[in-house]
């Protein structure tokens, strides 16, 4: 594809692209996590808060459960359970507006807490590293534990893959590159033992003997604290630094940085012998596997000009966003936007009461001074998406195709290879909605791909039919043929 | 059922289009500055005759077009190109050379190819070559710089020039111009002098033209401040004055005789103009970092080839136009690798 390849340009070990949005963290990240937060009235437990399959329920209306019982069970190879996050009563199991920027309702019980919040009884393990390693993966998913940073893909899918294909290194992203969040920095900060415990359980799980912990260097506090909890063991847990940029935590950009390697196009990072967990996904191993408590609760940033006292909270899983921000001081009346995760990735809300999600790493009440607000003016070429590409991907020609409609040579520019990460649209100059366009073009391919394949099967079963019409018609003409010729025959035989 | 949602990010830009045509604006100021100090007032007069030209045909172009005109003239584009048109003139050019250098730049040279962001070449540049064709007299008729003449032009005088067609004083018109110091090598060098004895001559200073390398230098500190502040993509000023200061080394080195040396090409003519402000232009250039080097180093040699051999004493502007013919080529042939896929 390069024909002039003579400088070095995206040689790998070297990070690409980025963007340095103002960082926006000093409101909460010198604020330590409270854990104050009261229970709420309700819970409302999505069964859909995971990639995968939706969770089914294992408890019937009126049940009486304890925190940490298993309210719905993962259904098939990807999945994830989902867990009492208080003791109290299950009093509906209805339809209810998700986390997503459709707020469409989903299935969804409800709890009712009875304010004891009386823990079922846990099976931990004082000595994680005696299990036999496939059952770390095994209590993992049982405590239906996903990816914190977002993704929420359940993590015991990950290990697993990780112990078919030999991991040489688990790379621990504490980058947290996202503007505003200072979830993950506050938890390295204050419980860095308890993460540097789970990256190890881990790595017994994977059967790995080295995890690297990659921290962005405006996180000093949480990577002294994270070095001094790795140091008793002699390297196997390797505290490193990283620079801040965006997207410093996307899992391939860390993974060039830290090995020199790429994942090739199409492939997964378990390929080349890495995988990557987020540090919160590695508090909730040790939660799960050390202590036997499954994922119930979760810190979360909830930030924003539009909320009066930003800071991190753990709350349970299930409880509604507008009570969070209630309780951090939000002002309705100030908010542009409704934002879950960062605001480069995360996702828009319509409205604050729907519950928080187990992927949920912020909430933000974004008043109309941090918004985009115009309209996509004319492409001026300028090419600061090019610069800003992570992946090397030139946006600006995409753009152009994808408007007219030629969603196949989008492609060529790289629209497969897209992660969506919002660099490009943050960027430019002409506030167009890059990222948008590139996810209305896959999903628009996918799309036609689905109704190719419908029309060619259409078309098979309809070339089917004719050809069985055909073959009874030659059949009965066959058939008819033969009779008369019997009758002929009786006929001639009778005369 | 309508959702109203946004995208993300939720983040408002760090610069928007406006921003950029004001900022490149603004570092324009330290090279015109040289030239109002140099060759007078003139170049106000140009300035202001093109500027309202370019926002009138803008204006009238967007309506014609059937487009929000109030919100075409707010991204500051014709107003930028018009002020690029007008200092890359003589300063005592005619009114009606400015007027239609600038009406072609915007009605045909952008708005007719559909407006900002979709025109293959730079606007200014197609004014410019137009007008360098069609009225060679007019185009080449500069003023002698104040470091020779140590008078300066009144804004009436200038005015007078511009619009009456009269020098200073009565004086006829011929009287007071000048050939550009580039022009003057070429002229005198077809005459079989000396490079050496030519820039030796009254017209030719410390580094390079007299008059002229102030306002290269001008234009230099301009364009390094626009790179400072991430508003050019330094590939190309890189690429253009690496190319032309290499060739004209080169050259100067094996025939001093006949090549003038190295500094008179960076600091002479539209060298740092056109290297930070003209050839930077992004809607016309490459977009790739590999292409962008190509795509100065290209200009920059063909401002070297025309300069020493063309036909014309200056080669910016058809440098440029022959290389946005050629940048959605460069572009093709220098996409970046794109991550996971094998180079």
């Amino acid at each position: 594809m390069a024909a002039l390849s003579f400088f070095p340009f995206g040689v790998a070990g070297r990070i690409r692209g980025g963007v340095h949005p103002e960082p926006r963290k000093e409101s909460t990240a010198d604020r330590p996590i409270e854990t104050a937060f009261p229970l709420p009235e309700r819970l409302y437990l999505s069964l859909q808060q995971h990639a995968g399959q939706p969770a089914e329920p294992v408890v019937r209306v009126g049940d009486k459960v304890l925190k940490g019982q298993l309210l719905a069970a993962g259904q098939g190879t990807i999945s994830a359970p989902v867990h009492a996050p208080t003791s109290g009563v299950v009093t509906d199991i209805l339809e209810y507006p998700a986390a997503h920027p459709s707020a469409l309702p989903t299935p969804t019980l409800l709890l009712e807490p009875d304010g004891e919040d009386r823990w079922i009884e846990t099976r931990g393990s004082a000595d994680p590293f005696g299990l036999p390693p496939e059952e770390i993966s095994a209590r993992v998913g049982a405590a239906g534990v996903v990816g914190m940073g977002g993704a929420a893909f359940p993590s015991a899918v990950k290990l697993n893959l990780g112990r078919k294909t030999r991991i040489q290194t688990l790379l621990i992203n504490g980058g947290e590159c996202e503007p505003y969040l200072t979830c993950d920095d506050r938890l390295m900060r204050e419980r860095a033992a308890d993460v540097v415990d789970g990256i190890l359980i881990m790595l017994h799980g994977l059967e790995c003997d080295q995890a690297i912990v990659g921290i962005e260097d405006n996180k000093p506090e949480a990577f002294a604290a994270m070095s001094a909890a790795a140091a008793p063991h002699g390297g196997r847990v390797q505290v490193r630094q990283v620079p801040s940029l965006y997207p410093m935590g996307w899992d391939k950009q860390l993974i060039r940085y830290f090995t020199g390697k790429e994942v090739p196009a199409g492939g997964r990072s378990a390929d080349i012998g890495v995988l990557m967990h987020n540090v919160a996904t590695a508090y909730a191993v040790q939660q799960a596997v050390r202590h036997g408590r499954p994922l119930v609760s979760r810190i979360v940033t909830v930030s924003g000009l539009a909320v009066s006292a930003p800071r991190n909270v753990e709350a349970p899983i299930g409880t509604l966003l507008a009570d969070l921000l209630a309780f951090c001081g939000h002002r309705p009346e100030d908010t542009a936007s409704y934002v879950m995760g960062g605001p480069m990735m995360g996702d828009f809300l319509p409205h604050p009461r729907v519950p928080l999600v187990k992927g949920a790493c912020g909430i933000l009440a974004l008043s109309r001074r941090e918004v985009a607000a115009s309209d996509a003016k004319a492409c001026i070429r300028c090419a600061r998406c090019v610069s800003a590409c992570p992946a090397g991907l030139l946006p600006l020609e995409m753009v152009a195709r994808i408007r007219a409609g030629q969603l196949e040579s989008a492609i060529g520019y790289g629209l497969k290879d897209c992660i969506s990460c919002g660099s490009c649209s943050y960027v430019c100059p002409s506030e167009i909605p890059l990222v948008h366009y590139f996810k209305y073009a896959s999903g628009e391919l996918v799309a036609r791909e689905q109704m190719k394949h419908r029309t060619e099967q259409t078309k098979r079963l309809a070339e089917e039919r004719q050809a069985r019409f055909e073959r009874q018609k030659r059949e009965q003409a066959a058939l008819a043929a033969q009779r008369k010729a019997q009758a002929q025959r009786k006929t001639e035989e009778a005369a | 059922m309508r959702f109203p949602t946004a995208p993300a990010p939720h983040l408002a830009p760090p610069a928007s289009t406006h921003r950029i045509m004001q900022w490149v604006l603004l570092a324009m100021i330290p090279g015109t500055a040289a030239q109002l100090w140099q060759f007078g007032p003139g170049v106000l007069v140009n300035l202001a005759l093109a500027v309202t030209t370019a926002l009138t045909a803008e204006y009238a172009m967007l309506r014609l077009r059937a487009r929000h005109s109030r919100a075409g003239l707010s991204d500051w584009s014709a107003t930028l190109t018009g002020a690029l048109l007008a200092v890359s003139l003589p300063p005592i050019a005619p009114w009606w050379v400015t007027v239609f250098g600038t009406l072609f730049a915007i009605v045909i040279g952008k708005q007719l190819y559909g407006g900002l962001g979709y025109n293959p070449f730079n606007p200014a540049m197609v004014g410019y070559a137009v007008l360098l064709i069609s009225f060679p007299k007019a185009m080449t008729a500069w003023l002698p710089p104040v470091d020779i003449t140590g008078t300066h032009w009144g804004l009436s005088d200038a005015w007078n020039a511009i619009v009456h067609h009269t020098g200073p004083d009565g004086s006829s018109f011929d009287a007071v111009t000048m050939a550009t110091p580039l022009d003057t090598l070429k002229t005198q060098l077809g005459l079989g002098r000396m490079a050496d004895e030519i820039q030796s001559g009254p017209l030719f200073g410390a580094l390079a033209g007299k008059g002229w390398q102030w306002v290269n230098l001008g234009y230099l500190a301009g364009g390094l401040w626009l790179l400072r502040r991430g508003l050019i993509a330094w590939q190309i000023p890189t690429g253009f004055l690496a190319a032309l200061g290499t060739w004209s080394l080169v050259f100067f080195l094996l025939e001093p005789q006949t090549y003038p040396t190295p500094l008179f090409h960076l600091l002479g003519g539209a060298t740092m103009l056109g290297a930070f402000f003209i050839a930077t232009d992004p809607v016309t250039a490459s977009t790739t970092p590999k292409g962008r080097l190509i795509y100065g180093a290209l200009i920059g040699s063909l401002v070297f080839v025309i300069r020493a051999w063309g036909g014309y004493p200056d080669g910016v502007a058809f440098g440029v136009l022959l290389l946005n013919l050629a940048a959605p080529t460069i572009d093709h042939y220098t996409r970046p690798r794109v991550y996971g896929h094998p180079g």
